[in-house]
């Protein structure tokens, strides 16, 4: 026990006081979520722009009220009607500067042109347009409306990115300290020779696989304390759902699985830089094609067969299940076991390859 | 236990092609400051390798008083006390830290750990980084974290490659210091000079094999030579190696 806790405080002061490995594994997938959680949250339904050329007697003649409650989704600029304007208006399309112009055609008709460059946003400046089209047509009858549209999304209205990114960054993160940490440690202890000291010394193989195995814990809940208190700041505004505290539990039994997969590349590797970058060989495509920074849906069908034998892909569902979908033991608990037995079967591949030193 | 500290008896182990050791046998005395000399891949450090339980031999078996070296034995591993390269520390651990974790290992207690700092006089640079000591100071304190738990049978690899002639002499002392104490003590190393100050006997190695076994003066005197480097190099060939 003696031996357990005096390695344990080694490895952690030597983790520590590296500061490359605790910005690579605590503050970088930190800048992540704070990058992201920034990108994703500005405005997701854009705003059409549309230049008003000239007079054009439906947007002229809209109520205040109207106007404001459009004021949301439409912005709308009045220029004026002559044809230089006309041609000003039109390059501005081209150039994207703006999404639409319309202007007054023959008769009843409202021109409305649009650039092909951006299909979303023409076909948002489109139905925007119309619907204001609609709703005058429909004023015009004099009738109130026979049918009415209500609409509201299915997730909880709080559902902003951060609900997705967090647990998935979070994974991500958890991912990398297993990885890393093993197989880094795992080179630099063979390479300095304290794997070959500590065999000369009676420690028991269990003490200094249990140091390793609890530093990484260590970090891996610390990552998922900084992860969670930062994105629960209303900055960000994250809402946990009520079973998010096993995502403990589903980072534990993650971090076996990642440090399982750290050894076997440890165990393989002669130096730091050949277990460096296969580890980022491993990890870093292993993050894309997981779905922990961007959904997968609309991946093509080959990409999610891959993504279905990746550890990361189960880790970061079941952390996005229990942490903001509300679900409970039966999204985490058959991650658990298969993550348990991942780590089971590569550890068993990794002993037929460790070597406890270079010769 | 029986009379002697080591009994190595016709050690063999093979890497692939290559014989490393070829039927190595040598005894060392309890108390006996003992030396292992041989050029580069004579089969030293697979020798020791195999004496200090490392690795497994092919054939033949080595005792360290008068336990078998294979399989690991805790209880025995107690008992002695290996000195590796200067490099062997716990990363970005101070020196101070880096022998308590030895002695907590050990279940020494730390206030025998900072002595043992303060024998090797590294007791100022206690709150020093490993990679910031001196090639002396990690020599030395490497000594002291094998030496940590008191141990019957010391092993030093080549302690004293790539020190000033002051460190040299100063480990020397502390070398001496140890054997002195009672301890048996096996060295490596590539000087000859400091084979001959320090061992009571040598044996001298090359293509696997101990080839001659005795005191240095004995040595000198039976093959009519000056020094211990004539002997070895009468023994070894003048030929480059490897």
């Amino acid at each position: 026990m003696k031996s357990f806790l005096s390695l344990s405080r080694a490895m952690a002061l030597g983790l520590l006081r590296d500061r490359a490995a605790v910005f690579f594994m605590l503050i970088f997938p930190l800048m992540f979520l704070a990058m992201f959680g920034a990108l994703f949250d500005s405005d997701s339904t854009p705003r059409a722009e549309v230049v008003q050329i000239g007079n054009v007697k439906v947007f002229d003649a809209m109520p205040d009220s109207q106007r404001s409650a459009l004021r949301g989704v439409l912005k709308i600029e009045k220029t004026g009607g002559s044809a230089a304007a006309r041609r000003d208006a039109l390059a501005q399309v081209r150039k994207g500067d703006v999404d639409a112009a319309v202007f007054q055609g023959d008769g009843k008709a409202v021109e409305l042109r649009y650039s092909a460059a951006d299909s979303a946003s023409a076909g948002n400046v489109r139905a925007v347009v119309n619907s204001v089209l609609q709703q005058a047509n429909q004023a015009a009858t004099g009738q109130p409306p026979a049918y009415r549209l209500a609409t509201k999304q299915v997730e909880d209205e709080s559902v902003k990115p951060i609900q997705f990114l967090t647990p998935g960054l979070l994974s991500w993160a958890v991912a990398m300290g297993g990885v890393f940490g093993s197989a880094l440690n795992l080179v630099s202890w063979r390479k300095k020779r304290i794997l070959r000291r500590l065999w000369l010394s009676p420690v028991t193989a269990g003490s200094v696989v249990g140091a390793r195995v609890g530093v990484n814990l260590a970090l891996a809940f610390a990552q998922t304390a900084i992860f969670i208190g930062l994105a629960t700041l209303p900055m960000y505004g994250l809402r946990l759902t009520g079973h998010w505290w096993l995502s403990l539990p589903l980072v534990a039994c993650g971090t076996l699985a990642f440090m399982s997969m750290g050894l076997l590349i440890g165990s393989w590797a002669k130096t730091e830089e050949a277990a460096n970058g296969l580890a980022q060989l491993i990890v870093l495509p292993m993050a894309f094609l997981s779905g922990s920074f961007f959904p997968l849906e609309i991946a093509p069908a080959w990409v999610r067969t891959v993504s279905d034998f990746l550890p990361l892909t189960h880790l970061a569902e079941a952390m996005q299940s229990v942490m903001t979908r509300g679900e409970s033991w039966g999204a985490a608990l058959p991650v658990m076991g298969g993550l348990l037995l991942f780590a089971a079967v590569v550890t068993l591949i990794a002993s037929r390859f460790f070597r406890w030193d270079d010769a | 236990m029986t009379g002697n500290a080591i009994t190595a008896e016709g050690l063999r182990k093979r890497y692939g092609e290559t014989q490393a050791v070829d039927g190595a046998t040598f005894e060392v005395r309890h108390g006996e400051f003992y030396g292992i000399l041989g050029p580069n891949g004579a089969g030293k450090t697979t020798t020791l390798e195999i004496v200090e339980g490392l690795r497994e031999p092919d054939e033949g078996t080595a005792t360290l008083l008068g336990e078998p070296s294979w399989p690991r034995n805790k209880t025995l591993l107690r008992r002695i006390g290996v000195q590796l390269q200067a490099s062997a520390f716990f990363e970005r651990l101070s020196a101070r830290e880096q022998i308590h974790t030895f002695a907590s290992i050990y279940g020494v207690p730390t206030a025998r750990a900072d002595e043992m700092l303060e024998t090797v006089g590294l007791a100022e640079k206690s709150r020093t980084r490993e990679n910031k000591l001196s090639g002396g100071q990690a020599q030395r304190l490497s000594i002291a974290c094998a030496l940590v738990h008191d141990p019957e049978l010391v092993f030093l690899d080549e302690p004293t490659t790539g020190l000033d002639p002051q460190a040299r002499r100063n480990l020397w002392d502390l070398l001496r210091t140890i054997n002195s104490e009672g301890r048996t003590v096996v060295l490596t190393t590539h000087y000859m000079d400091e084979a001959e100050v320090l061992c009571d006997r040598v044996a001298i190695m090359d293509e696997g094999r101990v080839l001659r076994v005795g005191a240095p003066a004995q040595l000198i005197e039976e093959l009519g030579v000056r020094s211990l480097e004539d002997v070895f190099l009468q023994l070894t060939g003048r030929e480059y190696r490897e």
